[in-house]
């Protein structure tokens, strides 16, 4: 069902379902950003509507909501282990866009089903709605509707941004009374989507993993200068990391956590007795990219990437991820010829 | 007739006393360096309809429009009035250009609305400073720096300011991924180490310079609200004891440094040497003269600094001193009175 609302109104329905769910949404950190007098916008828990800033992309995405970037798994005592407490034990109420509800179906993959379910993950993923807030407009970077992620309705929530009202469709029972109450009146409501964006992607039909011999990576070990930036504000990259910290007392006493990991930075493909598997920049970048929009639809049947456009924007060097997938033609040509 | 003109007057007023007969230069001082662009239209009309067509840029961020005749010096202060609006440079006569060349112009670097490095709007705080001791015909230079990377070269300044942001860290966006501690061991003062997988960092050896928040793919790091400085005293280039300034007051704020440098007039009108060639003694000099206990009495009088602010005891200068030993010159280890 369908409902104009205003914020106010708006607001009244999320401090009822605050009861039961910590509401997470994009916030601008004013001078929070890199460089001085610059803000930042990322997840964090909101209280209304104001809050939240959807004038631009978040910098940062979602993903760290149910995927804390240091998260205690276990505290440990001579031959005792407690399991840690829940960073959020209410349900959790996230707004996000088109591409980032398309990136929560990735992390569900990684997580729920690459074998055995995640015990961490699963315990943030229950009791999570989302509300898909509809795209006007696409970002400069933005190249969804090449990866089919404009459209989305696995929705709890659709959210349509209006002049001074917004536009509601519900699909969550427990929210629909809510709306019934405080609504303005009622309509049809089609959560907004993009059908163009600037930026476009082509993905070669004839993509193998030939394409690691092409001369194309040689220039990222050049440019790229193994940050990570691109994986840590990707809404679908999961890797983590294990580390055992030990209390400075007695160091018998201390904590296991995971901590989020990037495959662009330095360690990553270290194993024992010093070797790496990968310790060119251009390397790791065959390595992402392959998965983002190769490999992983091998296992999956869709592709990794969600085509948000974070990685673009924040490259410190100018790399531009959708320009590395454009290239990605001409390197298997180089590979295997015309035919 | 013979040329008659006071060059006393022509200085104050900003123009110079050239090598060529008859000619002079005008000097134009653009505090903070930046400018809107359309005001070098009128500095190009000068040069050509009195000068000789050539601008020379001024080491410190300025015009110097040669070859202009001492007699045409009222009709270019004339054309100079829409520079001095438009740069905002305070003047008592409508259209008789400046009131006083000793303070030298106000030096920035591109600072934080243009470097990534920089820690804080270099002009802006320049133009606050040339607001709070402009016109004076003291000798007094004081250039802004947006970092501790120092472009601007405030160690060779009466007064420096060099921005500082204090780096805060939210250990729950760390990763462990050890970028900020390389940084701050290859390009700064390796002030950062690492325990239990997490930066710590040493307070006292921290210079605020931002690259730990540079370098987080996180944003772990990230700047203080509070906008800080470090404020360097008496570097001077010159003949007789070039040498660079050292460092004063470290986290000190803006109020407390305007303070500071007006303070400094108080002290230089009390102690400088009337005889001096020209009237003229450099800061520096008069502090090596009278001591820098004396100095800092008056510099501080008044002055509230904020809680942040450590001050640096005792102060010590070097530089090169010209002596005739083998050389002709050496460091001396210290130079000051204390």
């Amino acid at each position: 069902m369908g409902y104009f609302i205003t914020v106010e109104k708006l607001d009244r329905v999320l401090k009822a379902l605050s009861e039961s769910y910590e509401i997470y949404g994009p916030k601008l950190f004013v001078r929070g950003g890199r460089f001085t007098d610059t803000d930042m916008i990322r997840y964090d828990k909101v209280a209304s509507w104001e809050e939240m800033e959807w004038s631009k992309r978040s910098d940062y995405s979602f993903k760290e909501v149910l995927l804390p970037l240091r998260q205690t798994l276990f505290y440990f005592t001579e031959d005792r282990v407690k399991e840690a407490d829940p960073e959020r034990t209410k349900g959790a109420l996230i707004f996000l866009r088109s591409c980032d509800l398309h990136a929560v179906k990735r992390l569900d993959a990684m997580y729920l089903r690459n074998g055995e379910a995640d015990y961490y993950y699963s315990r943030l993923r229950k009791k999570v709605r989302f509300v898909l807030v509809g795209c006007q407009s696409a970002g400069e970077s933005c190249f969804c509707v090449d990866m089919k992620t404009n459209v989305s309705e696995e929705y709890d929530i659709g959210l349509n941004i209006r002049e001074g009202k917004l536009e509601v469709d519900c699909k969550w029972e427990e929210a629909s009374a809510l709306f019934d109450q405080n609504c303005s009146s009622k309509t049809e409501v089609a959560v907004d989507h993009v059908t163009e964006t600037r930026t476009r992607v082509k993905i070669p039909e004839n993509l193998s993993s030939a394409i690691a011999k092409a001369s194309m990576w040689e220039e990222y070990s050049r440019r790229c200068i193994g940050c990570g930036r691109c994986n840590f504000v990707c809404p679908t990259c999961t890797c983590f990391t294990m580390q055992d910290m030990y209390f400075d007392e007695n160091g018998k006493t201390g904590q296991r956590r995971r901590v989020a990991a990037s495959c662009m930075v330095d360690g990553y493909t270290d194993v024992a007795g010093g070797g790496a598997y990968r310790r060119k920049k251009g390397d790791r970048m065959r390595f992402k990219v392959m998965h983002k929009v190769y490999d992983f639809k091998q296992r999956e049947g869709f592709h990794m990437c969600v085509g948000c456009g974070r990685c673009d924007d924040i490259c410190p060097e100018y790399i531009s991820f959708s320009h590395v997938i454009n290239r990605l033609e001409e390197g298997m040509k180089e590979v295997c010829g015309d035919e | 007739m013979g040329m008659d003109i006071e060059t006393g007057k022509l200085k104050k007023n900003a123009f110079r006393v050239t090598k060529e007969r008859g000619k002079t230069a005008a000097r134009v001082r653009v505090p903070g360096g930046r400018m809107q662009a359309d005001l070098l239209e009128h500095i190009q009309k000068i040069a050509d309809t009195y000068g000789n067509g050539t601008v020379h840029l001024t080491i410190r961020q300025g015009f110097e429009i040669p070859g202009i005749p001492y007699e045409k010096m009222p009709e270019v202060n004339r054309m100079l009035e829409p520079v001095l609006q438009g740069i905002g440079t305070k003047h008592s006569t409508p259209e008789g250009g400046y009131d006083a060349s000793g303070t030298r112009n106000i030096m920035a670097c591109a600072g934080s609305s243009i470097c990534p490095y920089g820690c804080y709007d270099t002009t802006a705080f320049a133009r606050r400073m040339e607001e709070a001791i402009y016109p004076n015909d003291l000798h007094f230079k004081v250039v802004f720096t947006g970092c501790h990377n120092d472009c601007a070269k405030v160690r060779m300044a009466d007064f420096g300011i060099m921005g500082m942001n204090e780096p805060r860290l939210d250990p729950n966006r760390c990763i462990s991924c050890g970028a900020c501690v390389k940084r701050c061991e290859k390009k700064s003062v390796g002030a950062l180490s690492v325990h239990n997988f997490t930066p710590v960092r040493n307070e006292q050896r921290c210079l605020g310079c931002g690259e730990c928040v540079l370098a987080c793919p996180n944003g772990a790091w990230t700047r203080s609200d509070k906008k800080l400085y470090k404020l360097t005293l008496f570097g001077r280039t010159g003949k007789r004891n070039p040498r660079l300034g050292v460092d004063f007051i470290k986290w000190v704020d803006e109020e407390s440094i305007i303070k500071i440098v007006q303070n400094t007039y108080d002290f230089v009108h009390e102690y400088i040497d009337r005889d001096a060639p020209g009237g003229k003694e450099h800061i520096g000099y008069i502090v090596d003269r009278v001591g820098v206990h004396e100095y800092l009495k008056w510099a501080l009088k008044d002055v509230t600094l904020n809680p942040e602010a450590e001050v640096y005891q005792p102060l010590y200068w070097t530089g090169v001193t010209y002596t005739d030993q083998p050389g002709g010159y050496h460091y001396p280890k210290v130079n000051m009175k204390n």
